[in-house]
């Protein structure tokens, strides 16, 4: 569990973190979203005590950071996988890490296997590509077997195969009852990771909800109907109150209800039903909505 | 022409450039002063003057060398092989532009040593350039430089990292140069041939009667005439030149 | 348009690209997926010229990279965004371009202000972020008004509102008529970018189709049933593959159409609170085709 109250950071006179209180559960994959500059970097870098506080507290499992014994046991966390000495291998990098905190070395071993690096392990940092890197930063992350994990952009520069491996791999580690906070831009990858989502803007804390809420709540649900009496349909449901609108032939869009409520109208009507699909806005679409104000460089829509 | 002046925009964008002419400059004229106002075997001669030349020319190719190597360690060489495609021309204009540069350089540093030397030396009477021998120690500088990036743009294009053009080129003039000459029998027969030996000769060869005292400077060896040398010392650089284009042409950018 | 024939590249022994032939035609994104190593990026530098075909060769509007007068104004690449030297600054860099193939200095300001740079414009490009190096790619990329453009992996490092944008960017480019050939090995960004769709695996072409098609063939899709009769309904479905989705109660139904559903459910009285048909994702479409061919396989 990571708990943040009242965290706030000023650099001079900016302020890149506002007063921010959030709270991430065990056993769930909590996404940190956030446009350019909203501060995501900075409390996670509070979070690992690697930046202090200006105010407020960051504490993981009931401890700052600095109060953890042996941290990487408690705490795995990958920020940038460029943090590896270029000349030194894969598996001297892990042995140092594992040296630190009384990790076993065999574990070292276990870690490379988890993410397919152990054919490399013994090749220099340096040569590796982005998603070898990458890799490489998850296994420093697990290394300690921690109870809380937070990844920063883990798809960076990973390939399909790899992007699929590590979306199931938190998943995996959140049902074992870990805490998981990835922050990432990817939002349509985002929307198939995360169950819980923590949304900050200029610094400031813009939502906290599972992701189904989140979604809901910033975007219209609408009832797609495709049924061969659409017409007849169309005609009942708009008698019950709710608002219809044609979408090409036999197809209709309705808000203000529910796919059951729909369903039982037409069933009431004995009317055949080829298609009756919620239709839910995408996560981008609720973030652009929340979050519309506080971004960073707005490029040019027109062309 | 618009090719000169993509890479003029290139090399006056980045400070580096700035840094390496300030440093040649500051480097020769420096250590002119220094042998100018330390002068007392008599009058100090025109070639007084040019004894420094050569630290000036090691940081010019060092700036005609990243000029190439910092395009590959950047990835803006793949930005300028897709405008301009055929690889040869931006190549050469670049040749154009770092050449004429190390030239303007060379003869800044000649004439600046030159004229600091009038001001700092105790006895002025021998440093009138009054022959076309004095002309050439001083101007020669200007030509040396200009052949000398040349040499290093090719090395640079040709090694592709900066570090080990870098080397190449010091190691080369600074060493291995010198110890050629210690092999025995045959080592000064090659020593007379190695470019920036040559280059030497060029500049600090043939002094008129009187030019410069007895065993005063750096010795100069060499089986050809001052300007057969700097012939000598552009075929080199312009052979180094056309290969590493061949080269790059050839190669994967 | 982009034409690949037979198009190879050993390096060595290693052979990157092996015999491929694809077309990318004007008017629509085309994706280019592949898992790592299978050849996308050297294929890339072929098409720009950079990288020397072993065999083959690949035109860009019928002609060769190097044949093109002015490539610049023909075909825009933005393939590293780190290719700029850190100490020089984005206007500089964007302003010896132009100048290479005799683009006007107006356009440099154009391109800057597309891309939101305007205001750092004259700040060296090596303090950017990831983001604004990206951007400054992109800029690069327009500079020439081109016809052809590729990008590859173009939201990397750009934040949601950034991504959003160049998707949409992407899909104004190909509607003005462009041919915009996109790298990436984010599928569920590409499912949404992409039209066409060009797949590779060791160096080979595996498909090159429309994204909707490729999908199709690769996947089955399924109709998710709610229903407070779902038991009654289980049983009408008789022989097809059902299987419970244990998280909300509802039926995955697979190959039976969902009209045919509603037609049983109606004929019989049944209520329905959800039939909806599922798509497969691109996804699980490309996992399907690539099995084979991928690079470092992670286990746990």
């Amino acid at each position: 569990m990571i708990e943040a109250i009242g965290l706030t950071k000023r650099y001079g006179n900016t302020v890149a973190v506002d007063d921010l209180s959030f709270t991430v559960e065990p056993g769930r994959v909590t996404g940190f979203l956030g446009p350019n500059g909203a501060g995501k970097s900075t409390t996670m870098r509070m979070i690992l005590g690697l930046d202090r506080p200006s105010a407020g507290k960051v504490l993981i499992d009931g401890k700052p950071y600095a109060k953890l014994d042996r941290p990487l046991r408690t705490v795995g966390a990958l920020l940038d996988a460029k943090w590896v000495h270029p000349n030194r291998s894969a598996r001297a990098h892990l042995q140092w890490l594992a040296k630190s905190n009384g990790i076993p070395q065999r574990r070292v071993d276990e870690v490379l296997d988890v993410v397919g690096l152990t054919k490399v392990a013994k090749r220099r940092a340096g040569g590796f590509s982005l998603g070898m890197s990458q890799r490489l930063g998850i296994a420093g992350a697990l290394l300690g077997d921690p109870k809380v994990l937070l990844f920063d952009e883990p798809v960076n520069g990973l390939d399909p195969e790899g992007i699929l491996w590590i979306r199931r791999f938190m998943q995996g580690l959140a049902a074992e009852g870990r805490t998981v906070l990835v922050s990432s831009h990817l939002l349509s990858e985002m929307a198939l990771t995360a169950q819980d989502l923590v949304v900050i803007g200029r610094g400031k804390l813009i939502s906290q909800s599972t992701t189904t809420e989140f979604v809901e709540r910033s975007t219209e649900n609408t009832v797609r109907v495709r049924s061969p009496h659409a017409d007849k349909l169309g005609a009942m449901l708009v008698d019950k109150g709710f608002t219809v609108r044609e979408d090409g032939e036999g197809v209709l869009i309705v808000s203000g209800a529910t796919s059951d409520q729909v369903g039982e109208v037409a069933a009431g009507g004995g009317l055949v039903l080829h298609e009756l699909s919620p239709q839910r806005g995408s996560l981008e679409e609720a973030f652009m909505q929340l979050t519309g104000d506080s971004v960073e460089y707005h490029a040019e829509t027109g062309k | 022409m618009t090719l000169l002046a993509v890479e003029r925009i290139k090399l006056f964008s980045t400070r580096s450039p700035w840094w390496c002419m300030l440093l040649a400059l500051g480097l020769t004229v420096g250590i002119t002063a220094i042998i100018a106002g330390n002068w007392n075997e008599g009058p100090m001669p025109v070639l007084g003057a040019v004894f420094a030349h050569t630290f000036g020319l090691y940081v010019v190719m060092v700036m005609a060398a990243l000029a190439v190597t910092t395009e590959y360690r950047f990835g803006t060489i793949k930005a300028t092989f897709q405008a301009v495609p055929d690889r040869i021309s931006p190549m050469v204009a670049k040749a154009a532009v770092v050449t004429a540069l190390a030239a303007l350089v060379g003869l800044a540093a000649g004439f600046g040593s030159w004229g600091l030397s009038w001001l700092l030396a105790g006895d002025t009477s021998q440093l009138a350039l009054e022959s076309a021998n004095d002309w050439r120690h001083v101007a020669g500088v200007g030509l040396v430089y200009g052949a000398g990036a040349l040499l290093a743009l090719g090395v640079g294009a040709l090694v592709r990292q900066t570090a080990g053009a870098v080397s190449i080129i010091l190691v080369f003039a600074l060493v291995l140069e010198s110890v050629v000459g210690l092999i025995p029998n045959i080592g000064d027969d090659i020593q007379k041939w190695m470019p920036f030996t040559v280059a030497s000769k060029f500049i600090m060869g043939d002094p008129d009667q009187g030019g410069m005292p007895a065993d005063a400077g750096p010795p100069t060896v060499g089986a050809l005439s001052p300007w057969g040398s700097f012939g000598y010392f552009v075929a080199i650089a312009v052979a180094m030149f056309v290969i590493s284009l061949v080269v790059v042409k050839r190669r994967d950018a | 348009m982009i034409e690949a024939t037979g198009l190879t590249k050993h390096y060595g022994r290693t052979v990157a690209v092996d015999d491929l032939s694809f077309t990318v035609r004007p008017g629509r994104v085309t994706g280019f997926l592949g898992p790592n190593g299978a050849g996308k990026s050297t294929t890339m530098r072929m098409v720009l010229g950079l990288d020397r075909p072993t065999a083959g060769r690949v035109l860009v509007n019928g002609k060769r990279y190097a044949e093109l007068d002015q490539p610049l104004r023909t075909v825009g690449a933005l393939l590293d965004a780190k290719w700029v030297h850190p100490n020089r600054s984005a206007r500089a860099h964007l302003r010896w371009l132009a100048k290479s193939n005799r683009i006007p200095v107006r356009r440099v300001d154009e391109v800057l202000e597309m891309v939101g740079l305007s205001q750092v414009a004259h700040r060296r490009a090596g303090g950017f972020s990831l983001g604004m190096a990206q951007r400054l790619g992109i800029a690069g990329a327009l500079l020439g008004d081109p016809e052809v453009l590729l990008f590859d992996e173009p939201v990397n490092g750009l934040d949601p509102e950034g991504i959003l944008w160049i998707r949409q960017f992407m899909h104004r480019l190909a509607e003005q008529g462009r041919t915009v050939f996109v790298s990436s090995h984010l599928l569920s960004e590409m499912a949404q970018t992409a039209q066409e769709l060009i797949v590779i695996g060791r160096g080979k072409l595996i498909a090159q189709t429309s994204t909707e098609q490729f999908i199709r063939d690769a996947t089955e899709d399924t109709v998710r049933v709610r229903s407070p009769q779902l038991d009654q309904l289980r049983a009408l479905l008789g022989g097809a593959r059902v299987e419970d989705s244990p998280a909300d109660g509802a039926l995955v139904v697979r190959g039976v159409e969902a009209a045919r559903i509603g037609e049983l459910a109606a004929a019989n009285g049944i209520v329905l609170h959800e039939l909806n048909p599922q798509r497969g994702s691109l996804e699980e479409a490309f996992m399907q085709l690539t099995k084979e061919s991928v690079e470092y396989q992670a286990h746990d």
